[in-house]
């Protein structure tokens, strides 16, 4: 090693070492656990069996694994519909308002998911601020018709709900990557498109569209990925039918306690992962050759 | 009505700011038009003006003698060729010139005809199916241009077009722009700060300055009688010397200055007697001459007034091939200059002339443009 590279092993060690201890060594572990079986009440035997990952092909968890697609599916597809035109606002804002929108954007990041999941819940429950409201508009026409009794809108545990809250957690990895992209088109790729002819709509999606594509795939993977692990908001804004594939791996870690079974569903989902990000890497590279 | 374009009484306020501070003109069909001005003197705006992309903070413009008021850039019968060429970098040549018929709806035929012989128009025939990451400056150039031809505008709009061009191939493009306007027809205008593009390839040049038209003239109007000292100091380089008009008569006045003594001018000169003007006199003017130990000052013959000549001193030479340019140190005022561009006719014209070698300056009486502010 040459001298001058000492200082950046000095300053790199550290750190990967923590990541080898704490990160890569639990997960050797629990792909170990993948291909063992329960031998007892605590002990694990790895025996190098298939067995879980056949098990998680059986139609109750394909149908949890195909779920949660398609709710981080349609999480992703409504972030990129809202998100595209607050990108789109945000690249063409003044540069003073430019820096208090993208603040508005982040300022989620700021705040704990849990209280920001509950505070969804104080929101959308029978009794939240949404059913407040109503109750209350229903109260004053009310006196002016005779109406039924207000009968409170069920907004909470169930799957809209889920996808409510996946929406409102992931908008703003949508938002930031299209920005990115929107915000390094150059504005006179627009006005040519405009001076050539071509109306408002056509500009937007033969020139904007086309030259944000690795803005919105990368905004696509980054929602995406996030949402089809979600644990949380299933878990607290979900009804019975709401679970998805976090947490049933919760369940085989907990009160299942079947770590084998538990840790290949962790890899299948680690895998789909890994293969997205590939995908994704392979279109970047061809579109910068 | 021959106006293609008229400019009447436009502003462009942003804020406090009067980027375009009510101009006037009009543009007259064929022509090839130019914007010229300092960074920042409102060309450009005026320019994105007729293009659609402001819109006047107050004052009308018309096109065909229609009034473009809330007609937006894609309803307007011009085209613009931006600074950056704003070639689309995910389309072919082709689909970039066919961009704009499609928008027209032309058919399939007739659009590659179109796209065809807009690229021969600018010399990229076969070039069609290559990207624009495939080209280089000047052919991304090319494209920009061919694609804004293609939609037959009825004026093309060019915004500093030979900016990003290299010296060599910016002197080529004068040429060829000039030459491509004139087979074409259209009416072009340009935008550029640059006045030797502006002098070489426009028919009328409008001066700008701080949001103002200061003079709309032609080339050689504007080079050899610019109306104010500011024109006359934007374009090409000039000696500008302060004097007091002393005589006054039809066809003689005298301006006495400090720097050149009694300058004779062999016309009227509209001004009190008394008062401040300049004289603007550029240096290919000034004829230089040796000045040996006792020799006369030289006579011009066709100067009825005499001659108006000054000793001085060469100070400094830029050799430029073509040309020289002194820098020459008044005799009786040895801290003013005055700059001469002197030809080199032949091969070995230059050896009479070295530094330090005192020399005549003169010129003929009516050589200096005469200015009042």
């Amino acid at each position: 090693m040459s001298s001058d590279r000492r200082p950046l092993a000095v300053t790199l060690a550290p750190p990967l070492f923590w990541l080898l201890l704490f990160f890569l060594v639990p997960l050797a572990v629990v792909w170990a656990y993948s291909f063992g079986r329960n031998a007892g009440l605590t002990e694990i035997e790895i025996s190098g069996t298939f067995a879980n990952y056949a098990r998680t092909l059986e139609p109750l968890y394909l149908g949890i694994f195909l779920k949660s697609a398609g709710v981080a599916g349609l999480t992703t597809l409504i972030c990129l519909v809202a998100g595209f035109p607050v990108a789109l606002a945000i690249t063409f804002a003044s540069d003073r308002a430019k820096t208090w929108l993208l603040l508005l954007v982040m300022l989620p990041f700021w705040t704990n998911l849990l209280i920001r999941t509950y505070a969804l819940i104080a929101v959308l429950r029978d009794e939240g601020y949404v059913n407040f409201t109503l109750e209350w508009i229903w109260a004053r026409l009310g006196s002016i018709w005779t109406l039924p009794p207000f009968v409170p809108l069920e907004l909470l545990h169930n799957n809209a709900a889920v996808i409510f809250g996946l929406v409102y957690v992931h908008l703003p990895f949508m938002v930031l990557p299209l920005y990115s992209a929107l915000d390094r088109l150059d504005r006179s790729l627009i006005e040519a498109s405009l001076d050539l002819g071509a109306g408002q709509l056509r500009t937007m999606l033969r020139v904007v569209v086309p030259l944000a594509l690795p803005g919105i795939i990368s905004g696509i993977v980054i929602t995406f990925i996030p949402a089809l692990g979600a644990y949380l908001t299933p878990d607290l804004l979900g009804g019975p039918d709401s679970q998805m594939i976090a947490n049933v791996i919760e369940r085989q870690f907990k009160r299942a306690n079947d770590w084998p079974f538990g840790a290949a569903l962790s890899f299948i989902l680690m895998y789909l992962t890994l293969i997205m990000i590939a995908v994704q890497a392979m279109t970047e590279k061809r579109k910068a050759r | 009505m021959s106006h293609i374009i008229t400019v009447e009484n436009v502003s462009k306020r942003f804020g406090q700011v009067a980027a375009v501070d009510d101009v006037s003109l009009a543009i007259e069909e064929g022509e090839f038009f130019a914007l010229l001005g300092p960074s920042g003197c409102g060309k450009t705006t005026l320019l994105r003006m007729l293009a659609g992309f402001e819109t006047p903070t107050e004052g009308r413009i018309t096109l065909d003698g229609k009034d473009m008021a809330g007609v937006p850039p894609n309803r307007r019968p011009v085209n613009m060729v931006f600074q950056s060429y704003a070639v689309f970098p995910h389309m072919t040549v082709a689909d970039n010139i066919g961009y704009g018929l499609k928008v027209d709806g032309l058919g399939r035929a007739e659009r590659d005809a179109r796209i065809s012989e807009a690229l021969d128009l600018v010399r990229l025939t076969g070039l069609g199916e290559r990207k624009p990451d495939q080209l280089s400056g000047g052919q991304r150039q090319r494209v920009a241009l061919a694609r804004a031809l293609a939609k037959r505008p009825r004026v093309l709009l060019l915004d500093e077009p030979l900016s990003a061009l290299d010296a060599k191939l910016r002197e080529q493009m004068r040429f060829e722009l000039a030459s491509l306007q004139h087979q074409v027809g259209i009416t072009f205008v340009m935008v550029t700060h640059d006045q030797d593009e502006a002098l070489a390839m426009a028919t009328r040049c409008a001066v700008m300055e701080r949001g103002r038209l200061v003079q709309l003239a032609t080339p050689s109007d504007l080079y050899e009688f610019p109306n104010s000292r500011f024109v006359a100091d934007f374009i090409g380089s000039v000696n500008m010397i302060e004097g007091r008009l002393t005589t006054d008569k039809p066809d003689e006045a005298i301006i006495t200055t400090s720097e050149l003594g009694d300058v004779f001018i062999d016309h009227a000169v509209l001004g009190h007697t008394g008062g401040t003007l300049w004289l603007a006199l550029r240096p290919e003017k000034i004829e230089l001459r040796v000045r040996d130990a006792g020799s006369p000052a030289p006579k011009m013959e066709d100067s009825p007034q005499g001659y108006n000549s000054i000793a001085g001193t060469i100070d400094h030479i830029a050799y430029l091939g073509s040309e020289s340019v002194f820098e020459i140190v008044l005799e009786h005022l040895p801290d003013k200059k005055l700059r001469v561009i002197r030809p080199n006719l032949t091969r070995w014209d230059q050896e009479d002339f070295a530094e330090g070698q005192p020399v005549w300056m003169s010129w003929h009486a009516c050589a200096p443009a005469v200015l009042a502010g």
